[in-house]
């Protein structure tokens, strides 16, 4: 993984509690949909990680939800103030099985190992080449976010998008527009009922019946649960966990999988479905 | 600027310098492979290996706090064999400084069999035996509290370790750190790591729970640094073995301090974690702070301040 500054281009307030905001740096962008940053928020210890909403050629759009005193903070900071972003490196990916290094790196001295002046993501990210014909996205409230970047990859390789999303209030609503100025059908449902379907998502899924042959979803892990144990179809899920180093080596957010133990930092955060124990 | 001298004598190994990160804050040493050259650190302390492979604790395992963090890993690890058969093994071809392979156990003889294990590694250049994870109920604690519990694990692992220095990690959770070092040092250690975390503990006010799914776990970064320097420099002073310091180091200034304290060899912990950097920074940065404060070998400081 590398550190790198990012500027702040803007900084805004979407919906409620929800702030979007555009990072710029001097190298280039290469983020997979479902990868995270890890911010250095200033006054606080460990890094905050956040999934990236899009990738620009020089920067990142991501999405965050004032819930305590870092991320008020962040809410804070105005354009042209900087940010330190754990992000990935490209060429070699973080893997404890050497087997899988090339050569060309493992053989070369440290100092001169291929290194571009490229920024990937942490962790894995969706599985877009997955999906035959048609995708279901299926975001809670801010787990939309990841799922924008994955549309746009999956509309790339000519494949039918359908987003789900939920919300618990209409005014927590954010980024239906830009997933229909895609192109993309949005189903909308809320708690209160005050937009779309009343209800979870899967009470949207089941009243649209929308055709898919895998689902994507991120979003609060009941929410995710019911939808993998709903719906009849492989699919993605993107874990969230409370992370130490957020590159893999502290392995402070394990999850027991069905293939064992796995860091929801860099073996995940996305997930088979199949893998996920519930 | 004349050229300065970093590198230190450990128990007769010679490293190129006394930065190791400490043991759980940076896995088997793989996994930052790509992110720098690891053939700048003078050692690695790998992550803690029990006999059978462990998951650990359940998560939440880790809590953000002021001026540092608390963790709950819990010893997730592959087991012993994993550790002599693969991930010594897969690190020395990269890697040609000290590796440290960091044993812990829940019985005596535990701790026996898996030092036994990593001393017949060529891969393994020393051991180091934590006795003061606060992570396990069954575990480490313990052991590292007690004088006599302390000294017993170190004289089983002494009998079985034939090639390699034993270093005994202690724990800060005690009342006489001295009396602690003392006994494994009669005992035959080789030399003295110290500190592992402090057991800490904090509260979601909103959840009214532990953050951390196990409730407590040990604190460590930069709040634990005048505490961790202060059991260095007792430690140090007392016992005729050499110290590795350890605990909220996190720049060039404070291996200098630890060093003057009495440590021979400066561990890195937490701070890997928020800055998984922050190793070579502190080397690159340790020259210029030398020349500032007119040292031109780093073994010439050890134990200065008495």
């Amino acid at each position: 993984m590398q550190k790198r500054i990012f500027k702040i281009e803007s900084n805004e307030l979407v919906a409620r509690d929800t702030f979007r905001i555009v990072l710029r740096t001097d190298g280039t962008v290469a983020v997979r949909s479902g990868q995270f940053v890890d911010i250095a928020v200033p006054g606080y210890y460990l890094r905050r990680p956040i999934s990236v909403s899009d990738s620009l050629p020089d920067g990142v759009v991501l999405y965050y939800k004032v819930v305590g005193k870092g991320t008020k903070i962040m809410s804070g900071m105005t354009p042209g103030e900087s940010l330190e972003l754990l992000a990935g490196a490209p060429g070699v990916q973080v893997s404890a099985d050497q087997t899988k290094w090339p050569a060309e790196y493992l053989d070369a001295p440290a100092p001169q190992r291929p290194r571009a002046n490229c920024i990937t993501g942490l962790g894995s990210g969706f599985h877009p080449e997955k999906c035959a014909s048609d995708a279901l996205l299926i975001g809670g409230g801010l787990g939309a976010a990841p799922l924008y970047l994955l549309a746009k990859e999956l509309l790339a390789q000519g494949k039918r998008v359908t987003a789900v999303l939920g919300f618990n209030k209409a005014d927590e609503i954010c980024l239906a527009d830009e997933f229909r100025a895609l192109g993309v059908p949005v189903l909308i449902a809320t708690m209160d009922g005050a937009v779309g379907t009343k209800g979870f998502v899967t009470d949207a899924i089941a009243a649209a019946k929308p055709a898919f042959d895998r689902f994507y979803t991120c979003g609060p892990l009941p929410m995710m649960k019911a939808v993998c144990k709903t719906l009849d179809a492989p699919g993605d899920v993107s874990l969230e966990e409370r992370m130490g180093c957020g590159a893999g080596f502290c392995y402070g957010c394990t999850v027991q999988t069905a293939s064992g133990p796995r860091r929801v930092c860099a073996d995940g955060p996305v997930f088979d479905k199949e893998e996920v124990l519930w | 600027m004349v050229n300065k001298d970093l590198s230190v004598s450990l128990c007769g190994l010679r490293l190129e310098n006394p930065v190791i990160p400490a043991s759980g804050t940076f896995g088997f040493g793989l996994e930052l492979a790509d992110s720098f050259d690891l053939n700048l650190l003078g050692g690695i302390s790998l992550k803690g290996t029990t006999r059978e492979a462990r998951f650990g604790n359940p998560t939440p395992r880790i809590a953000e706090c002021t001026a540092g963090m608390i963790n709950s890993v819990g010893l997730q690890n592959p087991g012993i064999d994993a550790l002599v058969t693969e991930k010594a093994p897969a690190l020395r071809k990269i890697y040609r400084g000290a590796i440290i392979a960091n044993i812990s156990g829940f019985s005596v003889e535990e701790y026996a069999y898996n030092c036994a294990q990593a001393d017949a590694c060529p891969d393994i250049d020393l051991i180091e035996v934590n006795v003061s994870c606060p992570n396990v109920h069954a575990g480490g604690m313990a052991f590292g509290t007690d004088p006599a519990s302390a000294a017993s694990v170190t004289k089983a692992v002494r009998e079985v370790v034939r090639h390699k220095p034993v270093f005994i990690k202690l724990s800060p959770n005690v009342t006489d750190i001295v009396a602690i070092a003392k006994a494994c040092e009669d005992a035959g250690a080789d030399g003295i790591t110290l500190i592992n975390t402090l057991l800490g503990m904090r509260i979601d006010i909103k959840k009214r729970q532990p953050v951390i799914a196990n409730k407590m776990g040990g604190f460590s970064g930069p709040a634990v640094f005048p505490l961790a320097l202060r059991m260095v420099y007792q430690v140090a002073h007392a016992c005729s073995i050499p110290v590795m310091g350890c605990g909220g180091v996190r720049r060039a200034e404070d291996v200098i301090e630890m060093m003057m304290a009495g440590a021979t060899a400066v561990q890195v912990g937490a701070e890997n974690l928020r800055n998984p950097m922050a190793c070579p920074e502190i080397l690159e940065a340790l020259p210029a702070l030398m020349d500032s404060l007119g040292i031109n070998n780093l073994q010439d400081i050890i134990g200065i301040v008495q």
